[in-house]
């Protein structure tokens, strides 16, 4: 994996000059690498993990279990991208088991994602039935823990 | 007498100065805000799977003595993992003794082993420890020093010029805390040579060992001859990140570690059950996270060992361990002046080299066992007061 890309992922917010001091690179083949990863459709985007919670955001996010028909030509993907295209999709999975897609949606209520579910999604042609289960409440965001109290406290400051 | 019960401490505990940590800790504690470069441990919490295991052996109900060398599940997965990594076969039934910590480890060993007046040869700057673990034994600590210009690897002619009769022990530690400094095999057969030469018995404080960014490490117990003198050092806190579990091991000629035992059993007794089924965990499916971390220190390492030499102070590469040793000798000030000054005017805490012993004289031990963002800053913060001293000087 590309270094850049590694740090990227260990997850601190470094910008360009941070990122070329670590690495030990120039800005310029920082940056150059980060084209070459957007170029290759590699890393897509930049969105920071947040706890909804604690930001009160109100938005509602569901998860959705879908049937629908594969197609003679080209299997699930022309269905599956249309689906995936919604702006209240986040994320879209072709599954193994008893569904075939797995759908996370957000909206800004339960009416919301109720309605995008019963008006949208399950009137696309292609769809065959759709489960909905509404998210409660998120202990792990992407890697971090939401709920675990904050550590090293107890550590000193300086130790042998 | 009023002296408060002064009068009833030792004589050699009275002469034991107070460790310069100690002191440096008292004025960082009052600075919440600095940014500390003086951790010595992991900056990683324990990974889940061994926490678990301890959680998980609590709910069971493990909460007794165990046998007095450690249980024997932990003895045979340190036996096979000191065979896998360091290339020396121990027995668990009679060569392995669990202990509290690689320092309980070392305070065994030596007090099992010295007589009053027995000589031990020690490489310096080392662990804050060691000589007092000497005198505390009841024996002469003899310090060889190391070098910037050998990166602080020893040098085995320095140790052969230090010998002198009564000479019983030499300890090692490599990866070194502070210097983060190792020894290449060549020099560790010649130290080896000598030691058999002179019937040293070697103690091997290895507890860095898998944090060896570069080259391989080897142990001095795999080379030949020296299993039989040789008490191997091990623990969980620095790799493992275990610092809280107090956990580490002695490995040796049954001898030696039966006779370690008699000072643990009357002493400690044992080690935490809840610390020694982690440490099952941790040899079992550790070595993951350990690898992870290990990644991550080699980059910090990379980076604060150039912002330094950027900064104008001149810093070699540390081979191991997390922590850089730059000298300070181009800003003309004593490492204690260099420390306060710039947790003073800097608030950026990193720990006086003489802390570590005297031959730490004109360095500072500063920890990458941090974020990136906060060795930048700090280091950024260290430019500045170094510039800030040039321009007086």
């Amino acid at each position: 994996m590309s270094s850049v890309l590694q740090l990227l992922l260990e997850g601190e917010r470094l910008d360009t000059a941070q990122m070329a001091q670590v690495l030990g690179m120039s800005e310029s083949e920082i940056e150059a690498e980060l084209t070459r990863l957007k170029a290759e459709e590699i890393l897509l985007g930049w969105r920071p993990v947040i706890n909804a919670d604690r930001a009160q955001e109100g938005n509602v996010r569901a998860v959705i279990e879908v049937k629908i028909s594969p197609e003679r030509d080209g299997g699930f993907d022309r269905l599956a991208t249309r689906i995936a295209r919604f702006d209240a999709v986040e994320s879209c999975f072709l599954m193994s088991g008893a569904y075939d897609l797995l759908v996370f949606a957000v909206g800004n209520d339960l009416r919301d994602v109720a309605s995008f579910v019963s008006e949208r999604l399950s009137t696309v042609e292609g769809v065959l039935s759709t489960a909905t289960h509404f998210m409660l409440r998120a202990y792990k965001e992407q890697g971090y823990l939401l709920l675990a109290p904050s550590d090293g406290e107890d550590k000193p400051a300086v130790s042998p | 007498m009023s002296d408060n019960g002064q009068h009833f401490v030792a004589d050699h505990v009275k002469g034991l100065p107070r460790s310069g940590i100690r002191d440096f800790f008292a004025i960082v504690a009052a600075m919440p805000q600095a940014i500390s470069l003086g951790i010595g441990e992991p900056d990683f919490v324990t990974p889940w799977h061994i926490r678990e295991a301890a959680i998980f052996a609590l709910e069971k109900g493990k909460t007794s003595y165990t046998d007095n060398l450690g249980l024997i599940r932990l003895r045979r997965e340190i036996s096979s993992y000191v065979e896998d990594n360091f290339g020396v076969s121990y027995h668990p039934e009679t060569d392995v003794l669990v202990a509290v910590g690689v320092s309980e480890a070392l305070d065994i060993a030596l007090r099992a082993v010295l007589n009053p007046g027995d000589k031990v040869l020690y490489h310096e700057p080392c662990y804050v420890s060691y000589s007092p673990s000497i005198v505390l034994a009841h024996a002469q600590p003899i310090a060889v020093g190391t070098s910037a210009e050998d990166q602080f690897g020893i040098d085995p002619e320095r140790v052969e010029a230090a010998w002198e009769p009564g000479c019983k022990v030499l300890m090692l530690n490599f990866p070194t805390n502070p210097t983060g400094g190792v020894t290449e095999r060549a020099k560790l057969e010649r130290l080896a040579k000598f030691a058999i030469e002179k019937d040293l018995l070697v103690i091997s404080d290895e507890i860095y060992s898998e944090l060896t960014f570069e080259g391989e490490h080897t142990s001095i117990a795999s080379l030949p001859g020296m299993q039989e003198r040789t008490i191997f050092l091990h623990g969980f806190s620095k790799a493992f990140a275990m610092t809280g579990f107090r956990i580490g091991y002695a490995c040796g000629p049954q001898p030696l570690i039966e006779a370690m035992m008699k000072v643990h059993q009357y002493s400690m007794l044992c080690a935490p059950i809840l610390s020694q089924e982690a440490a099952i965990e941790a040899l079992r499916h550790g070595a993951p996270a350990v690898a992870k971390m290990k990644e991550q220190y080699h980059r910090r390492r990379d980076l604060i060992v150039r912002r330094f030499n950027e900064a104008g102070l001149n810093c070699h590469s540390p081979k191991g361990s997390f922590y850089a040793f730059p000298s300070i000798q181009s800003t003309g000030l004593d490492s204690l002046t260099f420390c306060k000054g710039l947790l003073d005017q800097q608030e950026v805490a990193v720990v006086p080299g003489t802390a570590f012993g005297p031959s730490g004289a004109g360095f500072v031990r500063a920890s990458f066992s941090t974020s990136y963002e906060r060795i930048l800053e700090a280091t950024d913060r260290i430019e500045r007061y170094v510039e800030k001293l040039s321009k007086k000087a």
